[in-house]
Order: C-alpha cells, then sequence, then structure tokens
C-alpha cells in the first residue's frame, strides 16, 4: 500500500474490518444493555462518536508532550483515564450551559462514556500502533463510527426480534450475543479489502 | 458467625452469584485473549490481583475518602494495581506482555473490579472484602477459562499451545476468531441459565 493512502486505510479499517466492538470486544457492558432501544442507542452512538473522535488527539498530545519528555510512559492509563473524564465533565458541562435539548438528547450520556472500554482501549491501541497526530484522529473518528453503527444495527435487530419466539433461557443477553457474533462474522467479510496490524 | 459470613462471601460469587452469568459485567477485557488459553490465564490472575487488592485497600480508606470524590479514589486505586501488573509483565514476561498488548491497561475498566468495590468494599471491612474480591475474581476466571478451553481446543485442535486432537481435526478456525468469542459466551449462557430454570422449577 503507498504511504499516501495509509490515513484512509486506517479510518477504513477501523470502522470495519477491525471493528473495536466486534473484532475487540470493547464496550461491551455498555452495548448489552442500552441495544435494547433504537433512541437510546443513537444517542449513546453519537456521544461516544464525539469523544473518541476528541481524546484520541488529545491524548496524543498529551503522550508524545507530556508523558515521553519525563520519561513517564507507565503512568499512561492513570493519565488517559483523568484526561477523558476530565474532558467528557467539561463538554458536558459546556452543554449543559449553552444547549438544553442538546443536552437532553446527548448530555445524559456522557458520564456512562467514562466507564466505557473502547474509549480508553482506542487510546491504548493508538499508543500501541504509533499513530502521528493525524491518523490518530481519523483512527478515533472511524472506531467510533464503528461502534455507532454496530449498536444502531443491534438495536434495530433487537426491536424486530421482540416478535420472536426466543427460548426462555436464551433471552436477554444470550440471544444479544448470538446475533453480536453474526454481526462480527458479517463484519469479517470486509477484511480482504484492508487489514489492521 | 463471622466465619459463617466469610464463608458465604466466598462462595457465593462462584455460583449463583457469578458476575459473568448473573450479572454479564466485565467481559470487554478479556474476552478478546480467551482464544488461547495461556493468554486468558495470564489476564484473569492480573483481574483476581487487582480486585482483590483494591477492594482491600479501599475498604482500609473507606472511612476517609469524602463521597463526592470516592471514583476518583477507586480508580486511582484500581489503575494503581493494573500499572503494577503491567510492569511485572513487560518486565518478567516481556512476550506475553506484547502479545496482550492494550488489554492489560483495559482492566482498569473492567467493571466488575469498580463494581466490588463500590458495592463490597465500601461498606465492608478490609478482610472480608479482600475475600470477596478474591472470589468475584475466581468466579471471572473460571468462566473465562472455560471459554478460552472450548475456543482453543475447537480452533487449533491443541490445548496450551500442545496438539491435543490427532490430523484427523479439522480446525474451526472461526472459533479463535471473533465471532468464536461470542459465541462460546452466548451457548454457555445459555446452557448455565437452563440449568439454573430448571433447578428453579424443581424447587
Amino acid at each position: 500500500m503507498t504511504e499516501s493512502l495509509m490515513p484512509f486505510a486506517i479510518f477504513f479499517a477501523s470502522i470495519f474490518t477491525g471493528n473495536i466492538l466486534l473484532t475487540n470486544y470493547l464496550g461491551m457492558c455498555s452495548f448489552l444493555s442500552v441495544s435494547k432501544e433504537l433512541k437510546t442507542s443513537l444517542g449513546l452512538g453519537v456521544a461516544v462518536i464525539f469523544v473518541m473522535a476528541t481524546t484520541t488527539p488529545l491524548n496524543w498530545l498529551v503522550y508524545q508532550y507530556l508523558l515521553i519528555p519525563f520519561g513517564l510512559e507507565y503512568l499512561r492509563f492513570i493519565v488517559f483515564i483523568i484526561v477523558i473524564a476530565a474532558f467528557v465533565q467539561l463538554t458536558e458541562m459546556t452543554i449543559e450551559r449553552y444547549s438544553e435539548p442538546l443536552y437532553q438528547s446527548l448530555g445524559i450520556f456522557l458520564p456512562l462514556i467514562t466507564v466505557n472500554c473502547a474509549i480508553l482501549g482506542v487510546s491504548l491501541f493508538m499508543v500501541i500502533r504509533e499513530y502521528t497526530l493525524f491518523t490518530s484522529l481519523l483512527f478515533g473518528l472511524g472506531s467510533g463510527i464503528g461502534w455507532f453503527i454496530a449498536i444502531i444495527a443491534m438495536a434495530g435487530i433487537r426491536q424486530k426480534m421482540k416478535n420472536a419466539n426466543v427460548p426462555p433461557a436464551l433471552e436477554g443477553p444470550a440471544i444479544t450475543l448470538v446475533i453480536a457474533g453474526f454481526m462480527a462474522m458479517a463484519f469479517m467479510g470486509f477484511s480482504g479489502m484492508i487489514a489492521l496490524s | 458467625m463471622a466465619k459463617n459470613t466469610l464463608r458465604k462471601t466466598f462462595i457465593e460469587p462462584l455460583g449463583k452469584n457469578n458476575p459473568v452469568f448473573v450479572q454479564i459485567l466485565g467481559i470487554c477485557s478479556t474476552l478478546a485473549v480467551t482464544n488461547k488459553l495461556q493468554n486468558t490465564l495470564v489476564m484473569t490472575l492480573g483481574v483476581m490481583f487487582t480486585t482483590a487488592l483494591s477492594s482491600f485497600t479501599l475498604s482500609l480508606i473507606r472511612n476517609h475518602i469524602p463521597s463526592r470524590i470516592r471514583m476518583m479514589v477507586e480508580t486511582m486505586i484500581i489503575a494503581t494495581f493494573v500499572i503494577i501488573v503491567d510492569i511485572v509483565l513487560k518486565a518478567f514476561y516481556p512476550e506475553m506482555w506484547k502479545q496482550l498488548g492494550p488489554y492489560v491497561g483495559l482492566i482498569i475498566t473492567n467493571c466488575i473490579i469498580m463494581g466490588r468495590v463500590e458495592a463490597f468494599a465500601l461498606q465492608n471491612k478490609p478482610m472480608l472484602s479482600l475475600v470477596d474480591g478474591l472470589a468475584s475474581g475466581l468466579g471471572y476466571a473460571y468462566v473465562l477459562l472455560a471459554i478460552a478451553f472450548v475456543r482453543e481446543l475447537l480452533g487449533t485442535g491443541s490445548l496450551w499451545g500442545v496438539r491435543i486432537l490427532g490430523s484427523w481435526w479439522t480446525n474451526w478456525s472461526i472459533m479463535i476468531m471473533p465471532p468464536g468469542g461470542f459465541f462460546v459466551l452466548a451457548i454457555l449462557i445459555w446452557v448455565i441459565r437452563e440449568t439454573i430454570m430448571k433447578e428453579a422449577k424443581h424447587d
């Protein structure tokens, strides 16, 4: 692959072939509990896209300009979590102050996101794969979109599932996991195109 | 009396209060490494170490934390233990550390640890919290090891990297790929719930 196509490849791969939820199982907890309803899934999905796309480059800056110069790379877990929590808190306050309707539709999901493993996961992957500032922005954005697509598709399927006759022991999380497995298989179909190491 | 509570605290998370089956918590960070028994064992040991010691530590200082910032304190304590796990792995098992990649760090966001700290350690004495954390970690570990057992055996025909099934066995490569993890966990939950439901009917 040519060098100039790399950023696009990372973006595309993080949405489809390396979908953070379906290939890395990150963000499962909120995925399983929230995907019952399409409307809440939509809200949470958008919030995840926003937070991932902003905190990943932010963490890149913190890592490159604060942690590496002082030799504190081993502190990255704590520092990343603080950055994410602080940023989410700030955004929540800003939205609450300036836009009531946006706060109602998006703001209530923000605190949930701080504990979403996918957000921290994307930042940790970014460090390991040695992305640049630009590619980490694309990677964050793409992973967010990938998570969004997965949860929306799942919420849609689960709404239809209400009419289906599922064995009582399989109801709830178990059947959701089976569906997620099939979705993961479907997403694997993209892997012939681009693969992320 | 005291002994009874201790025993109950230890037994419950292993059976009817199992964090994975009953609460479906904390599968995020570890399910990804269940395609190999070895990796799963190391990860679950890390989780056990972290749950037990963070519950213990938090319980020691539980009367001195202002409740407004308790989440922050909890996260800091958990992160500290995870960093210890990370450093130890990196120093002594660099190969393993490389394979596990970001998942060691993701133990921090494992809901089980935070859940036990919030729900149990905040109200209970240190020793009891230590036992509770350890038991929750164990309950979690055996479920994930079971998943890894099935996935590695069916996916590669081997266990612990050693070929068990003969050459007649065709590997189900889907098992070691991401969808396999979803299916095996789903089937496991299904079977367990079915047995629980049957038992409830008999009672």
